[in-house]
């Protein structure tokens, strides 16, 4: 909503800078949010009167003009102007002038005639082109004949002027105008608002027999007013209104239809003026739309309406659409000579379908749709009738035809100060908050303790105690009421411990050298053909969107990690090729028979390339074994019994002996591989990339999750290395689990510290060379002890594995 | 006799000062002072000296032994400090190259910031919860007292999975499923952070983002008490001396709301490009919890009543890190994320 200054102070008195007064509001709920100074720092501009036109003596498109603005020596004008004539007055910047985009206007020489000033077109004076008369857009701006050359230009159009922007709520809807925000004003200083009463002369001749309103669907039109006005001359309107639209950011059209828009912007009254010579019978309708009808808009667009929208018919079909616009075929234009003019109510609810069915939000559906005050049509048609006969443009047809059918009752809420006292926290007194009511014209009266309110009808936001106690909290101050900080049964705050696992994880990952990433939970349906899963996987079946943004963005991600690879491509694209990241977020898979989805919450990981070295030596490589080591430092960490990662071959997009399924205890929570070659080529990622994807759900279930503390040895422990070999085929993981069966309680803990294949090495072989570090809690164990359980474990490897001890 | 004892001690003396290393010292007590060495040798010949004059001799011979263990100590010493040194020497390094690099992985920084707001809660007796991504219409919307057709409905324009389900809007689903689940009892003190969509995608619109969500409801919550709050809130994220203004707003689950400002971080109030130079900056909005909303989550609104607050965290995390692009946050640039 665009307030202008200067005409806010028609309605009320004040002394406030635009500054002051737009910080004010702000702290009453209206917020500004931002001051536009009209004049944009404009001098030295006055209307002036041209004098004679002559050719450019050296230039085809130029001509020399001769202007007085009032003094006794006309001005020289050099111009490449086409639209004036001798006799138009227009604005010239003389000597010393500056416009709007910050020229100055200096005597100069255009191709040899001297020049001493310009003729303004209203873009070079700040005028929006969308504000102004559709003939005026272009060229030099025209005003009208007879006004008086030497005036300055700045009060004459509103330049004087700024223009505060407010951002309204939504339900405040009875800010929308001049007079709603001039109320707020006046309430917030104690002073009287002047709502224009309005009044005129009548003709004998009374509206009844000439027009007639028939409201057919009552709850969508609780009013309908029909005011109508004859001998109209149609024509530009004069230029304090034309000022005024423009202040309020609308385009003057013609005066009757300027008129309307004026009043719209006073009063909030949305106004629609019919050709009363077009509707048949002068009858309206009140209808909703029957099927299949269709209506030709104002703005000569076919609209199909459906049996939901309400329109304003007359006995031949629908000459508008109620609230949302009018109709092309009783449209008001510069043969007209009757209006029937109309200023209704028309259901929020209704007019909020309708405008956004068509596609179509006017000034006047966002009024309606937020509700605007039933007790005002009567007096907004009135309004027009006065100004129509103030400019002398028509007769008033006496009386008008209010059909109101169901005349609303005023809503009355009790209000206790007790009640106001609890949920501020503050102690206002009772008759400081009656006055606060009764300044916003609510009408207040009171009984021993509390306050019976009457809800003024431009106020249908307000409902219950609560908003009363809103109404009064802001106009109080929201400043003045001291914070505090609860008191009552004093609450412990704690994360959850499914919450502590999380923050957990990510702090080992971080810790590992994992940088987290966060990406969009929608990704395109199309990731799973780029990361090669089969036409019938399961993870294909997606929760999706019914309007996404984009087909990238239109479906639920099943799986974390493609979005990893993604974010590892943009950054290859710009030349960061290693990496190693993470993400903790949901997947969602449907769930045939409930309402949501399911949301599983995931860790995924991406390595590539390598760490970054120095110095003193190259990074790691950031490749399986390294995503691994991270995985069980996560998996120690959260406590996650018997990790183990038996291959996996067959997973989708994976290579298939570079993969493995993530177990604990013996369930699996996930899985970690290297991207299948073909996959990675057809990302193109340059390098080797490892992902893992684990359940969290799962893994939560299956962790520890509490750490407990085991007592420091106190005995020696005895450190033994062996080196077995082994088929190539064996994986390490099934040495080590025989290894560890083998060796009974004694055995503390397992190093694998040397792998090797090589001439040293039959054919076909590795050797696996284990650190073994044995101990007792209760005694130093004999090297006896030690030989007979190394002989255990060599015989048990021997057995089940095949497996040779190397000397 | 004791001219040769002095003629020795002198050339010992000398030998000793000339000496290089530990090995050479040895030798040369071994030489003077050892069981044949030349002091022994010279004492030999005491028997011939007369009753007189052999303690006077006697004495002098031990006067010269102490004399030269006392050199061969200080210079033993002497010959240690030089080596150490040496060794200082030789060993130093250029202590201005670069540390060996240690790898270090990164939290996201919204992640930081969204910490640091739950840290500030949990201080403040808030516990965490979370609620599902993908939404009912009715937690989202009708149960905050927002139904269908609602103006309210377009401050946030939605994702849509079917008629009735949707990607939340905001965390306040949150809000009313926890007081469901909870209602009538209280004290409750809450905060839920989390992922949060709307249909919206441009400089500065993500259609993806994270709020923290807070509420509080017990017998005696007053709008007082959110102001305390947030303001050891705001004091906590942006320093002691951010002052915060609130000013009248509007949400249709909240009644009285309130906007929250804070003087802006960057001039401190004094006004630049970005405060618009207002010098204030909009972080949140709150209120006291509609009394719609607690009848609808099982509590009695006469009874008890409550608040709620609402913050976005990129607009925290902006702010505190003076990042200028909001489209930074979710482009994952590594060089981005190493920053933090």
């Amino acid at each position: 909503m665009r307030v202008s200054y200067k005409w806010l102070r028609d309605y009320v008195d004040f002394a406030l800078s635009p500054g002051d007064l737009a910080d004010r509001l702000t702290l009453i709920g209206l917020a500004v949010e931002g001051i536009i100074d009209l004049g944009r720092g404009i001098q030295r501009v006055y209307t002036g009167r041209i004098l004679s036109i002559d050719p450019h003596p050296n230039a085809d498109r130029l001509t020399v003009c001769s202007v007085t603005t009032g003094g006794s020596d006309p001005i020289q004008i050099v111009t490449g102007a086409t639209n004036v004539s001798v006799g138009d007055v227009v604005p010239v910047a003389v000597e010393g002038a500056k416009l709007a985009n910050g020229l100055t206007i200096k005597k100069s020489k255009l191709r040899g005639v001297e020049s001493r000033g310009m003729m303004c077109s209203g873009n070079e004076l700040g005028l929006d082109p969308k504000t102004m008369p559709l003939d005026q857009a272009h060229g030099i701006m025209i005003l009208p004949a007879g006004t008086p050359p030497g005036q300055d230009i700045m009060p004459m159009l509103g330049l004087d002027d700024y223009i505060l922007e407010l951002e309204l709520t939504p339900n405040r809807g009875d800010c929308l105008s001049m007079v709603g925000v001039a109320r707020e004003v006046a309430a917030l200083l104690g002073t009287a608002l002047k709502i224009p009463e309005p009044a005129c002369v009548e003709m004998p001749r009374s509206i009844a027999g000439r027009a007639r309103v028939d409201i057919i669907d009552p709850s969508l039109c609780r009013r309908y007013v029909a005011k109508m006005m004859t001998n109209i001359k149609i024509g530009p309107s004069p230029l304090w209104l034309q000022q005024r639209l423009r202040a309020a950011g609308v385009r003057p059209i013609s005066n009757i239809v300027d008129l309307t828009n004026y009043v719209l912007m006073e009063l909030g009254q949305p106004l629609h003026a019919f050709d009363y010579d077009r509707l048949v019978d002068g009858h309206i309708i009140v209808r909703r739309a029957e099927a299949g009808e269709t209506i030709v808009s104002l703005d000569n667009a076919e609209r199909r309406l459906t049996t939901d929208m309400l329109v304003i018919a007359d006995p031949s079909g629908p000459v508008a659409v109620a609230g949302v616009m009018g109709g092309l075929s009783t449209e008001v234009t510069a043969e007209t000579t009757n209006i029937l003019l109309e200023s209704a109510w028309f259901d929020p609810v209704s007019i909020r379908r309708t405008s956004r069915d068509l596609g179509l939000r006017s000034e006047s559906s966002i009024r309606f749709e937020k509700g605007i005050d039933i007790d005002g049509c009567l007096r907004a048609a009135d309004r027009v009738a006065q100004l129509v006969q103030e400019l002398g443009i028509g007769e008033i047809v006496a009386g008008a035809a209010d059909n109101y059918p169901l005349p609303g009752t005023e809503k009355t809420i009790l209000l206790r100060p007790a009640r106001v006292a609890h949920v501020l926290g503050q102690d206002i007194s009772r008759d400081e908050e009656a006055d606060i009511l009764e300044r916003l014209q609510f009408r207040v009266q009171k009984d021993k303790e509390n306050l019976m309110v009457t809800v003024p009808t431009h106020r249908p936001d307000i409902a219950l105690e609560e908003d009363l106690i809103e109404e009064v909290a802001r106009m109080y101050g929201y400043d003045r009421i001291p914070g505090a900080l609860p008191t009552g049964v004093t609450t412990r705050g704690a994360r959850t411990s499914h919450q502590v696992f999380m923050k957990r994880i990510k702090e080992v990952m971080v810790s590992c050298g994992f940088d987290e990433v966060i990406t969009y939970s929608f990704i395109s349906p199309r990731v799973f053909e780029r990361i090669g899963l089969p036409e019938d996987s399961p993870l294909r079946e997606t929760v999706n969107l019914m309007n996404p943004l984009s087909e990238e963005q239109s479906v639920m991600r099943t799986l974390l990690y493609p979005g990893l690879l993604e974010v590892l491509q943009r950054n290859y694209s710009r030349r960061v090729a290693d990496g190693a990241i993470f993400e903790l977020g949901s997947v969602f898979y449907p769930r045939p028979g409930e309402l949501l989805p399911a949301e599983k919450p995931c860790l995924a990981a991406a390595v590539t390339g390598k760490a970054p070295g120095g110095w003193a030596g190259p990074g790691a490589p950031l490749d399986y074994f390294y995503l691994k080591g991270a995985l069980e430092a996560v998996l120690a960490v959260l406590g996650a019994p018997g990790p183990s990662f038996p291959p996996l071959r067959d997973r989708p997009g994976f290579h298939p002996g570079r993969t493995a399924t993530v177990e604990v205890d013996g369930k699996e929570v996930g899985f970690i591989g290297e991207l299948h070659p073909g996959v990675q080529e057809q990302l193109e990622l340059p390098q080797r990339v490892v992902c893992c994807e684990l359940d969290l759900e799962v893994l939560a279930s299956a962790a520890g999750e509490t750490v407990r503390y085991s007592p420091l040895p106190r005995y020696p422990s005895v450190e033994r290395d062996l080196a077995v070999v082994v088929g190539r085929e064996v994986p390490a993981g099934d040495v080590l689990d025989v290894l560890y069966k083998a060796a009974g309680p004694l055995l503390k803990s397992v190093e694998l510290f040397d792998v090797y294949t090589g001439e040293q090495v039959k054919q076909g072989c590795r050797s696996l060379a284990f650190a073994l570090r044995f101990q007792a809690e209760d005694r130093t164990l004999t090297d006896g002890e030690v030989v007979e359980r190394l002989k255990i474990i060599t015989e048990a490897l021997a057995t089940s594995l095949g497996a040779e001890m190397r000397v | 006799m004791e001219t040769r004892l002095k003629e020795l001690a002198g050339e010992a003396g000398r030998e000793i000062a000339g000496s290089s290393s530990i090995d050479k010292l040895n030798e040369i007590r071994i030489k003077y002072l050892g069981k044949k060495g030349l002091l022994t040798q010279i004492l030999r010949g005491m028997g011939l000296l007369s009753a007189e004059e052999r303690p006077r001799i006697g004495q002098l011979a031990n006067e010269i032994r102490e004399e030269l263990e006392r050199l061969i100590a200080g210079r033993t010493a002497g010959l240690k400090d030089e080596a150490g040194r040496h060794r200082l020497k030789m060993e130093a390094i250029d202590v201005t190259l670069p540390g060996r690099r240690v790898f270090m992985g990164h939290k996201h920084p919204l992640t930081r910031v969204r910490e640091e707001i739950e840290d500030i809660f949990l201080g403040l007796g808030f516990s965490i919860a979370e609620g599902p991504e993908v939404e009912s219409d009715f937690y989202n919307f009708e149960a905050l007292n927002i139904p269908k057709d609602h103006p309210a409905r377009d401050m946030q324009d939605t994702f849509f999975i079917g008629a009735e389900v949707l990607l939340r809007t905001h965390t306040s689903p949150v809000q009313v499923r926890t007081m469901e689940r909870t209602a009538p009892r209280v004290p409750l003190k809450i905060i839920a952070p989390g992922k949060v969509y709307r249909r919206d995608d441009d400089a500065t619109h993500s259609p993806m983002f994270s709020q923290v969500e807070g509420f509080a409801v017990d017998r005696r919550i007053t709008f007082a008490d959110l102001k305390g709050v947030l303001q050891v809130f705001v004091e906590e994220m942006f320093g002691a001396n951010t002052r915060t203004r609130f000013r009248p707003s509007f949400f249709p689950f909240t009644e009285p709301s309130a906007e929250v400002d804070i003087s802006c971080v960057m001039c401190t109030g004094k006004g630049c490009r970005v405060c618009s130079r207002t010098g204030w900056l909009e972080i949140l909005g709150c209120g006291m919890i509609h009394p719609r909303v607690l009848q609808v989550s099982g509590y009695d609104s006469e009874a008890v009543t409550g608040f709620a607050f609402g913050m976005g965290v990129e607009r925290i995390t902006m702010l505190k890190y003076g990042i200028d692009d909001l489209r930074l946050l979710y482009d994952n640039d590594l060089r981005f994320l190493a920053q933090f």
